[in-house]
């Protein structure tokens, strides 16, 4: 089952799809998946993300795969639902998108093991974790300042429940920017499995329902810019549109 | 004029910041100007402490398997009143509800290059005290947070040494991130703080600001 949250005439919704473009709510209402507001499909409890996740992105930005993840947290300012605009900073030189699969945990895990990790996770979305790189500096780095923006982590539409997806390690993720593919890879390379990082991080602290995982992005980086439509996609647990907006010209109006 | 004494609860998200402080600074000394770091901080260093390091006074705090000591960051936590964007310097008090002592415990680590998670996110590890209202705090910059370890004087951190105090925080914060109503923001630790182990009761307290007081345990028996 996908599952939806939106934002319409006053109140919050859960919907589902109905069919490619429309969405469905409760009591029977159908509709285009473009006209409504989207908010992020999950409340977030804490959220971490992983940086150099994939071994062929780490090559990319010349570093050796970590032999212990690289974890990091975000605080909610950073999340944005789906069709939402994302302020780019019009002075910074490369602010790029990274496609991830993200995790979102159903139960209270405390030392769990990798073969039982599944049990723990609810569902599954898509996050846009994008990241300016002008503002890396090398404390506590990848540093809030470019990772924890406001509305610069997009995400959604849909959790999809953690039963419909059998193998959450082999699915394709892409990137496009405008309608031309910019970044291709599979979950089938991440450094750390998705059953590993539960483990690992549960080892670390109590994992809480509503907590996400940003699980990291493959290789095709590439600066995007204000006017970008940016649509980051995961076999099976869905596509999010994202547009990049000058941030000296911010959202006012509600359309 | 009526007095709003109203303190937002403390519930949101708590973020941290280091090397916020001169002794801090003067300690690292040019290792900030070497390698990994190559350069002194330009922007505020932010950590977040999760929801599950949340723990109040009177709490008993488990360290982490193979740990046996823990560096107890007393420090302010300053709470956000009112969703707070840009801030100017003269509008940033505008933004403060109130304050509250804390506790932010941390694995000692001599690295600040990477994020600190298995050193700064294990459960229980944010002591938080009782807020206090805004107004009842004159000037946080001349609060002294003092630690003790079983009732013994272990550490002083005089708020007059922080480098960005509280307004210059939270312009410098919020220039890139909102901090929303019932966040805390941690006004900083001091590098490599005063430890404490199994066993050890822990009392941070400031005047004016009241106290908090909590014990380290020993790790419990894994279960087989």
């Amino acid at each position: 089952m996908k599952r939806g949250r939106i934002y319409l005439n006053g109140a919050v919704h859960e919907v589902t799809p109905d069919g490619d473009s429309r969405v469905k709510l409760a009591d029977g209402r159908s509709l285009d998946e473009r006209e409504v507001h989207w908010l992020p499909p999950v409340e977030p409890g804490t959220i971490f993300a992983l940086g150099l996740n994939y071994a062929d992105h780490a090559r990319e930005l010349a570093f050796k795969p970590p032999e212990t993840p690289l974890v990091f947290l975000k605080g909610p300012n950073s999340l944005v639902g789906h069709r939402a605009l994302t302020p780019r900073p019009a002075s910074a030189e490369y602010m790029h998108y990274e496609c991830e699969l993200a995790v979102v945990i159903g139960k209270t895990a405390r030392n769990v093991r990798q073969e039982d990790a599944y049990g723990y996770i609810a569902g599954y979305t898509v996050a846009n974790d994008y990241a300016i790189r002008d503002y890396l500096e090398n404390y506590y780095r990848p540093n809030l300042r470019v990772k924890n923006r406001d509305a610069c982590t997009p995400i959604g539409p849909w959790l999809v429940d953690a039963a419909d997806i059998p193998d959450p390690m082999d699915l394709a993720l892409s990137t496009s920017v405008n309608g031309k593919v910019t970044q291709r890879g599979t979950t089938r390379d991440m450094v750390f499995s998705v059953p590993w990082l539960v483990e690992y991080l549960s080892s670390i602290m109590t994992l809480s329902p509503g907590d996400i995982i940003l699980t990291g992005t493959p290789e095709g980086l590439a600066n995007v810019v204000a006017g970008d439509e940016v649509i980051t996609e995961i076999e099976g647990i869905g596509r999010l549109v994202n547009t990049l907006a000058d941030d000296r010209h911010p959202v006012t109006s509600a359309a | 004029m009526s007095v709003n004494t109203f303190v937002p609860s403390p519930s949101g998200t708590l973020y941290g910041v280091v090397l916020n402080d001169q002794s801090s600074i003067e300690r690292m000394g040019a290792g900030l100007r070497e390698a990994p770091y190559k350069a002194e901080p330009k922007a505020p260093i932010l950590y977040i402490k999760p929801a599950n390091t949340r723990s109040e006074s009177g709490a008993t705090i488990i360290l982490p398997p193979a740990a046996d000591r823990v560096e107890i960051g007393a420090t302010l936590g300053v709470i956000i009143g009112r969703p707070a964007y840009r801030l100017s310097l003269d509008d940033a008090a505008q933004a403060v509800a109130g304050y509250l002592p804390v506790a932010d415990l941390s694995l000692p680590h001599s690295s600040y290059y990477r994020p600190a998670i298995r050193e700064k996110c294990f459960d229980g590890s944010c002591v938080l005290g009782a807020p206090v209202p805004a107004q009842h705090v004159a000037d946080p910059s001349a609060l002294v947070l003092r630690t003790r370890i079983n009732g013994a004087h272990a550490q002083d951190f005089p708020l007059s040494s922080l480098l960005r105090k509280v307004p210059e925080l939270l312009h410098d914060v919020t220039e890139f991130m909102t901090l929303s109503t019932g966040d805390v923001l941690l006004v900083g630790v001091l590098w490599q703080a005063a430890t404490a182990r199994a066993g050890d009761r822990v009392e941070v307290e400031a005047e004016g600001l009241g106290q908090i007081a909590f014990t380290i345990g020993a790790q419990a028996q894994e279960a087989a």
